[in-house]
């Protein structure tokens, strides 16, 4: 090994192999293009200014679904892959990807889905809603913030790196040992695994702790707990898992690091090690993981049900105390992962019920859905479809996860395509469906404008029929035996259910395309559908209160709340009164000052963690100290917060109260 | 940023409530949002070494034929290691006594005697730790040494990030003097360095005077 390169040679490129060659040079060219283009129209002084250093929750959590929305096309593009790969693998066909690279590609799917899709769309959305929802200007620690981003910006880097260079795990999503043991996976697919997410993860356990101090520390004047949105109540429920689950997924991929790089004894077959307790660890982290996605996105179905019914949201209470029961009952199942790992009748059966009591919150979830659009006066926008879409085919999914609580059922179907079929139907309309939906619900507050409504409708179509057309025939294929991650199927009489799941992933490429031509279609006819008044829907909470983009500061003077849905009794009175509130005293506001601190930190990471997946060690130390010396500096600086002087603050605020008239007259003439 | 008044929350027009109730009268001050989410950090810190602390329990005996842990701990050493961080935070919680009475020189007296203590410390851990290496007890050797190596490892590298970061705060008052922000800090890091006294209390019983019973 080489004292300046490691392990790095000319081999880890992978000339040999068309498929990651030919995807590189065009995701190369692609990127090369881009840059030019942003050259071209010199933006690059505005995203430095506005984005990339920006301190601005609003800023952040569009930078987060930018990354989600990339990595989703990433993601796509392996999972139509393996879906054409199983199509054309049948019977005496080997298809056109070997399996150390039909391998890479569900191991890297997996890994993308969650980690750099899921998650940074789900903490994108709460960076971007919670600190408007609760009636403030920021969250606790903004720089903090601009950090969680950049080392979650820089795990996906390192995932997209071992498409050029070297390999990617394949291992499956959660690498489990013995098999991602140097023994067996000598190469550095591992280890890219291993450090990316061990980056990502540093960053989303400071976004924990940031956002609970926020929701619980930095609220509006009025809103206390039982007045906050739904959403912000997911969002407590979710980091705080995050809080308490992430440090064990740090835990467990660094012991696995040790056996890989130190020669521990941890996991391994030989030494006394146990992988079952990796099994273990790694379920203990990874079934509250699923509640941090999806708890959140039960949030943005509350608040869309809630606006487009016209009704305030049914069971309000019951909606926060069921949150929060799912949120400790997910530290009690991680067992029915490995019921097959042969603990006993006991602890299965324990871990089976307790599986089993999970549906109970959620079925309260479903129904104070359903009750909130009863009796109201449903408006059927983009949003409304998704949430629609995602209660009929959610339940399902939930029901097949009971079906899979009970531990002999369990043994029969455990790896199975029905497996694979049941954490998708809940992953993807509970999840993806939900971001979608709050995709449509804030894009207007985040750019001035809404998107078109029926490309919209279009992309949600591909979706719902995609997905179903793509993963309810694995039921089928799970039940006559079909286990996962095969990259060759014998039976060819499967061929004609494999072939609609094919058709199915093209829907959902299809979806993906149009939600690309919707974006640039609205953009371009954006003139047409301004939102003018900054409440677009006739919405409920204090995100709509303010104009549509808000300013830096969100609210010239934090609202008082005086009860549940604080905007909309703020709206009807208005709207009674005929006038708006008395115009308050203004004053100067402090806001954070940008820094470059989380780009120069994760610029750091990157390079540290690229050189420990390659063993060029004095590279690795170079990167700590980096690191460490940013820190310092930032640590050194005198100015944290620069003042809006009160002139411009007033004078938007004017300008809000004037649009406010006269949508309020608008109003009060149409009555 | 002046040194007198409290500097207020994220943007705030009015300077944050010191209530610590239900926080519904508003954003509260940093003086309680800072501390507030280093607390959450610590416990996020607790739940990374309780999944060491369970590694450790379930790796205990799974020696492979090796040393176990009656053969390798030394409870005298360990006494004395453990007196050096205690004294080391009480001597902490001195430096923050003479902080806040904004004394310059005893607080730079107090944080170099912490972060001496400290050092003592880890001194005396990196021998124990040199020992069991030489005597073919290292990390390599089973399940429960990879644990045990780990999981004090773990702790131990905490100590050298506190030594780190006292040696910073020890620039930063010399160089900034008591301001509001550089007294939220000194206050983080005396939460840090008592926090991994928890820790220790825990390591100490549940490895060594649990690993050292007849």
């Amino acid at each position: 090994m080489s004292p300046i390169f490691g392990k790095l040679t000319w081999s880890a490129i992978p000339f040999q192999e068309p498929i990651p060659l030919v995807t590189s040079i065009v995701v190369i060219l692609g990127l090369a293009a881009v840059a030019i283009w942003i050259t071209r129209i010199r933006a690059w002084q505005f995203l430095w200014d506005e984005y990339i250093t920006s301190t601005d929750h609003k800023k952040i959590g569009i930078m987060y679904i930018v990354l989600g929305l990339v990595m989703l096309v990433r993601g796509f593009a392996d999972a139509i892959m393996m879906r054409a790969q199983q199509y054309f693998a049948v019977g005496p066909s080997q298809g056109y990807l070997n399996p150390e690279h039909y391998d890479q590609i569900f191991s890297a799917h997996g890994t993308i889905m969650i980690f750099f899709v899921a998650m940074p769309l789900v903490i994108g959305f709460m960076n971007f809603v919670v600190p408007l929802q609760l009636g403030v200007r920021d969250v606790a620690f903004p720089t903090l913030n601009n950090v969680s981003f950049w080392l979650a910006a820089s795990g996906a880097l390192l995932v997209n790196l071992s498409l050029f260079l070297g390999e990617f795990a394949r291992t499956g999503w959660l690498a489990f040992p013995p098999l991602s043991e140097k023994a067996f996976s000598p190469g550095v697919g591992v280890d890219y695994y291993l450090v990316a997410l061990q980056i990502s993860g540093v960053g989303t356990v400071l976004t924990g702790v940031n956002f609970v101090t926020t929701i619980l520390k930095i609220r509006a004047p009025g809103m206390s707990y039982l007045r906050m949105p739904v959403f912000c109540w997911t969002a407590l429920a979710a980091n705080l898992l995050i809080i308490a689950a992430f440090p064990v997924l740090t835990a467990t991929l660094a012991m696995l690091m040790l056996d890989r790089y130190l020669g521990f004894h941890f996991f391994t077959n030989d030494g006394g090690g146990n992988s079952m307790l990796y099994m273990n660890l790694i379920w203990v982290w990874g079934h509250p993981e699923v509640y941090i996605l999806v708890l959140p996105a039960f949030g943005i179905y509350s608040e869309v049900v809630a606006t487009f019914s016209g009704k305030p949201l049914f069971g309000y209470r019951s909606m926060v105390f069921a949150t929060l029961a799912i949120c400790i009952l997910s530290f009690t199942v991680w067992l029915h992962h490995f019921f097959t790992m042969g603990a006993g009748a006991d602890v299965n059966a324990f871990f089976g019920i307790a599986s089993m009591l999970i549906g109970i919150p959620t079925g309260v979830k479903i129904y104070n859905w359903l009750f909130t659009m009863y009796g109201g006066r449903v408006r059927f926008n983009v949003p409304m479809y998704y949430t629609i879409g995602f209660m009929l085919t959610f339940t399902l999914g939930g029901l097949t996860g009971v079906l899979l609580a009970i531990p002999p059922v369990d043994f029969v179907v455990h790896n199975s395509l029905f497996l694979v079929a049941h954490f998708h139907n809940v992953i993807i309309p509970g999840v993806v469906f939900a971001i979608f939906a709050g995709y449509h619900y804030w894009f207007p507050k985040a750019f001035g404008f809404t998107l078109d409504e029926r490309l919209g409708k279009a992309g949600f179509w591909c979706w719902f029929v995609g997905f179903n057309l793509a993963f309810m025939p694995s039921y089928l294929l799970g039940f006559w035996g079909g286990t996962r991650r095969m990259q060759h199927i014998s039976d060819p009489s499967w061929k004609p259910w494999l072939a609609v799941e094919l058709l199915g992933a093209c829907f959902i490429g299809a979806a993906i395309a149009l939600t690309v031509w919707q974006l640039l279609y609205s953009i371009r006819t954006r003139d047409k559908r301004l939102d003018t008044t900054g409440d677009p829907w006739d919405g409920r909470t204090l995100e709509w209160l303010t104009l549509s983009p808000p300013p830096h500061y969100n609210f010239a003077v934090l609202p008082d709340v005086h009860g549940e849905e604080a905007y909309w009794h703020r709206k009807q009175k208005a709207i009674e009164r005929e006038e708006l509130i008395p115009e308050p005293d203004y004053k100067p506001i402090e806001m954070p000052l940008n820094t470059p601190t989380g780009v120069i930190v994760a610029f750091f990471a990157s390079l540290c963690g690229f050189a420990i997946i390659w063993y060029i060690w004095w590279l690795a130390i170079l990167g700590l100290v980096g690191a460490f010396a940013i820190f310092v500096w930032y640590a050194w600086r005198d100015e944290h917060e620069h003042v809006i002087p009160v002139e411009e603050v007033r004078d938007n605020a004017r300008e809000r109260r004037r649009i406010r008239m006269g949508a309020l007259h608008t109003v009060s003439q149409s009555r | 940023m002046s040194t007198v008044s409290e500097a207020p929350a994220v943007g705030l027009t009015h300077g944050g409530s010191e209530d610590t109730g239900l926080g519904n009268r508003g954003p509260q001050s940093k003086s309680i949002v800072v501390p507030y989410g280093f607390w959450l950090f610590v416990l996020s810190d607790m739940v990374l070494f309780s999944a060491l602390f369970a590694t450790y329990a379930s790796l205990v005996h799974a020696t492979d034929g090796g040393p176990v842990t009656s053969q390798l701990f030394d409870r005298t050493n360990v006494a004395i290691e453990t007196l050096a961080l205690l004294v080391s935070s009480f001597i902490c919680g001195l430096a923050m006594i003479a902080a806040k009475r904004q004394n310059l020189l005893w607080t730079q007296i107090w944080l170099a005697l912490t972060g001496f203590f400290g050092f003592v410390f880890l001194v005396i851990e990196l021998t124990e730790f040199a020992g069991m290496i030489r005597i073919g007890a290292g990390p390599q050797r089973s399940a429960f040494l990879s644990s045990f190596f780990t999981l004090v490892g773990c702790h131990g590298a905490h100590v050298t990030a506190g030594l780190m970061w006292i040696g910073t705060m020890m620039a930063q008052v010399w160089a900034k003097g008591f301001q509001p922000h550089i007294m939220r800090r000194l206050l983080c890091l005396s939460v840090f360095w008592h926090a991994l006294d928890i820790i220790w209390v825990a390591i100490f019983t549940i490895v060594y005077l649990i690993g050292t019973l007849p």
